[in-house]
């Protein structure tokens, strides 16, 4: 299956829900200022956020303009294009180390598939022919350490542990002395969720990574925020909290597969400039994609 | 929480606050900002659009027009509309006639069921029930194990079967042993599942119909976006909820999700969750909210806070050595224990009225171990010097700055403090020589550093510190509020 139809299996649910009102807005109407109207409210109904929202608007209305439009016939390929350059620029290739083993961090706050996710990643490298370790840093949430364990047997790799509360960095401290001693070539370091306002666990979360700046240079490659997709705007704050304290590199965005459809990464790329790398579409270990902006904007606006 | 949506909600509002009369034109300026202010909370945007309207009408009604103080009736208005788009009351919960009463979480992902499940589960003992907890939740990896760790901390059993069994299977087994137990409340933790999820969606209808829920719960994340209303409208079309437990309010939320949901299904709030923390869920009161939103505080909750986790019968034994000036270094300690009990200062601190118009406060860490530390400067010291700190002299200044790993100037610091608290006691100990419990409870807490602002509650509620609500009966009292600040 190629990456557009996954796309847009993944969002058939969002595109019926949300998106769905798009084809009927366009549908035989006569281009004014109300279908324009609408299809702010739509996008904003769509998490896309005001600022955005009017934004795109704008950009659909000034091309409408230069094409002397009069009916709504070619606004879907409008919209679509209007996306694109919201999103431009995202590149999602993952950074990896030159040399020696790939630390990637995994970060966000509670419940957003942080494990899930990570469970995904080991598999798609593991797919890939690399020798994959995870740390299992969440070292706060009850049976988080179990959880990961499973997903890690699930993908066939192996987890470093400790117990319960133990210090998280020092798990990734083991983590990447076992990748080292064992060449391993991505280590996936699982996190605490945490709430973006809580300073203290911010604090540990930047001890974490200096630690592993030190202890394995360039590391870590990429800091993943791992972002809910049915999360509304609040997920500007969460991409900026985060980027302040461990630079995020870029975004998994999980759970596109119900009927919201994370329209709030727009805003996220466009205003922090922050890549989208990778999709949730499913609860199977398969579930994940790679982030395509021209297939994400296709598979929203065409009917 | 809320602070967002709080602060944006009180800009559009501050404007028509000064205003003698009221024309059209303001009154679409404010409302347009309450629209946008709404809609950047996550508020649904046909929720936005009844609100508004609704207020609209009001605001150029007679009522509002025909006051001597429109702005501030505005805001009235306001504040009593979003009490109702919040359910007005607070909603109880609804215990079965025969016990075991059954309680369902039900959501999507990462909602927080299952610590919400424990959480509920130290609410309901706290208030002399017998839960248990049961673990239905097969699929996600290692979810039983962390409602059997979270049972264990709360000291609360748990039932589960395994993941190899059917959900439905282990629901009716578990009421058996609840009713063999003779535990009077039944939690069910049941797995996320997208409300679009037919297959998962039928396995809880399946649930319900062999064992109905007295209360079924709908799990919504604060932090839910605009998809709050297909969630909540699907899953209370397909199992018909009895109400909602909003969790994660401890973010930065502007929590639009909260309105939303209730504004849908109908269904009442009936719980907020703040933290992965084991603490009993909070009941959430509409109109306590909509104040807090609107930047008036919520000193009842707090109040009541007081009155759960202070020891009255401490807080009085030291009033009563307050009068005869007996207070000494060991009662200062004692206050900072208590209210160390009351929670995280940040939380508390946000309870009060027109903290949250402080800049920086945002950004402000109430540092948890600054409280420790004067524990240790105060643990380091003589039984005698502790009820006689006139005795610390340079000598025993430097001992004690040794014995607790700190400079003397921080010892310094500590005494000062103290003296300062004396000092404040001296004035208070005339005040309120028949103190109920409340009174009790907020005498103690204003005793502290830091919260001796505090008077009597009915005036802050409605009193000069709060501007923006006009008091009970109060429309014609704008000299009351020519001193407000602004920013």
């Amino acid at each position: 299956m190629g990456i557009f139809d996954k796309f847009k299996r993944g969002l058939e649910k969002s595109r019926d829900a949300v998106f769905g009102k798009l084809t009927g807005l366009f549908q035989g109407r006569k281009l004014d200022d109300s279908v324009f109207d609408e299809l702010e409210e739509i996008l904003i109904a769509a998490d896309v956020g005001v600022d955005t929202a009017v934004w795109l608007v704008g950009r659909v209305k000034q091309a409408a303009w230069r094409e002397r439009l009069v009916d709504t016939v070619r606004l879907p390929n409008l919209l679509q294009m209007a996306m694109e350059e919201a999103l431009a620029g995202v590149d999602s290739r993952m950074r990896t180390a030159e040399t020696g083993p790939s630390l990637y961090l995994i970060v966000g706050v509670n419940g957003v598939g942080k494990t899930t996710t990570i469970g995904k990643l080991a598999r798609r490298y593991r797919d890939q022919g690399k020798r994959v370790i995870l740390a299992a840093a969440d070292t706060f949430r009850a049976a988080a350490i179990d959880q990961l364990v499973i997903w890690g047997e699930r993908a066939g790799c192996d987890v470093v542990r400790h117990g319960p509360g133990a210090d998280p960095a020092a798990v990734v401290y083991d983590a990447i002395m076992a990748a080292r001693s064992r060449s391993m070539d991505v280590i996936l370091c699982d996190t605490a969720g945490r709430l973006h306002n809580k300073g203290n666990l911010m604090a540990e979360l930047a001890k974490i990574q200096k630690v592993a700046s030190r202890e394995l240079p360039g590391a870590p490659h990429e800091v993943l925020l791992v972002l809910d997709g049915t999360t509304g705007q609040n997920a500007l704050n969460q991409a900026k909290a985060f980027q302040e304290v461990v630079s995020v590199s870029g975004i998994a965005l999980t759970k596109l597969d119900g009927t919201a459809k994370g329209g709030v990464i727009l805003p996220i790329v466009r205003e922090y400039g922050i890549p989208v790398k990778w999709v949730g579409l499913g609860e199977d270990i398969e579930d994940l994609e790679i982030f395509d902006p021209a297939a994400f904007s296709a598979a929203v606006c065409q009917p | 929480m809320l602070e967002g949506l709080s602060n944006s909600l009180q800009k559009a509002l501050g404007k028509l606050r000064s205003k003698g009369k009221l024309s059209e034109d303001d009154v679409a300026q404010a409302m347009r900002e309450v629209r946008l202010a709404l809609l950047a909370a996550d508020v649904n945007v046909k929720v936005v659009k009844d609100f508004v309207d609704k207020v609209r009408e009001r605001a150029v009604g007679q009522e509002v027009q025909r006051s001597l103080t429109p702005g501030q009736q505005v805001v009235k208005v306001v504040y009593e509309e979003l009490t109702q788009l919040m359910g007005g009351q607070q909603a109880r919960v609804r215990m079965a006639a025969v016990s075991p009463t059954v309680v369902m979480l039900v959501g999507l992902q990462g909602a927080g069921k299952t610590t919400a499940a424990a959480k509920l589960a130290l609410s309901f003992r706290s208030h002399e029930h017998r839960p248990l907890l049961v673990a239905a939740d097969i699929y996600r990896p290692a979810a039983i194990d962390q409602l059997q760790v979270l049972g264990r901390q709360i000291d609360v059993p748990v039932f589960s079967m395994g993941a190899d069994v059917d959900p439905v299977k282990i629901v009716e087994a578990g009421k058996q042993e609840a009713i063999r137990q003779g535990a009077d409340v039944m939690i069910v933790d049941t797995a996320g599942r997208l409300h679009v999820d037919t297959e998962l969606m039928d396995e809880l209808a399946r649930i319900l119909q062999l064992v109905p829920a007295d209360e079924l719960l709908l799990v919504v994340d604060a932090m839910t976006g605009q998809d709050a209303v297909h969630v909540a409208e699907a899953f209370h079309e397909k199992l018909s909820l009895t109400g909602v437990v909003l969790t994660k309010l401890d973010g930065d939320t502007r929590g639009g999700a909260a309105l939303t949901v209730r504004a849908v299904t109908g269904c009442p709030i009936k719980y907020v969750g703040l933290g992965e923390k084991i603490e009993p869920l909070e009941a959430f009161h509409p109109d306590r909210m909509a104040s807090r939103i609107l930047g008036m505080g919520d000193v009842l909750s707090l109040i009541e806070r007081a009155q759960q986790t202070l020891d009255m019968d401490k807080a009085q034994e030291m009033e009563g050595r307050l009068r005869k000036a007996e207070f000494t270094l060991d009662d200062f300690r004692e206050q900072l224990q208590q209210v160390r009990k009351l929670g995280p200062l940040d939380q508390i601190v946000k309870m009060l009225p027109g903290v949250n118009k402080l800049k920086g406060l945002d950004n402000l860490q109430m540092d948890e171990s600054k409280l420790q530390r004067i524990d240790a400067i105060i643990s380091s010291m003589t039984k005698q010097e502790r009820s006689d700190p006139g005795l610390m002299n340079a000598s025993r200044r430097r001992r004690v700055a040794l014995g607790s790993g700190v400079t003397v100037r921080d010892v310094n610091q500590v005494l000062n403090q103290f003296e300062q608290a004396r000092q404040m006691m001296k004035q208070f100990s005339g005040v309120g020589k028949r103190m109920g419990n409340k009174r009790a409870a907020l005498q103690s807490l204003k005793s502290m550093p830091g919260f001796s602002g505090l008077s009597n509650p009915a005036e802050l509620m409605v009193g000069k510190e709060n501007p923006l609500l006009p008091g009970p009966g109060d429309a014609v009292g704008p000299r009351r509020h020519h001193k407000k600040k602004r920013r």
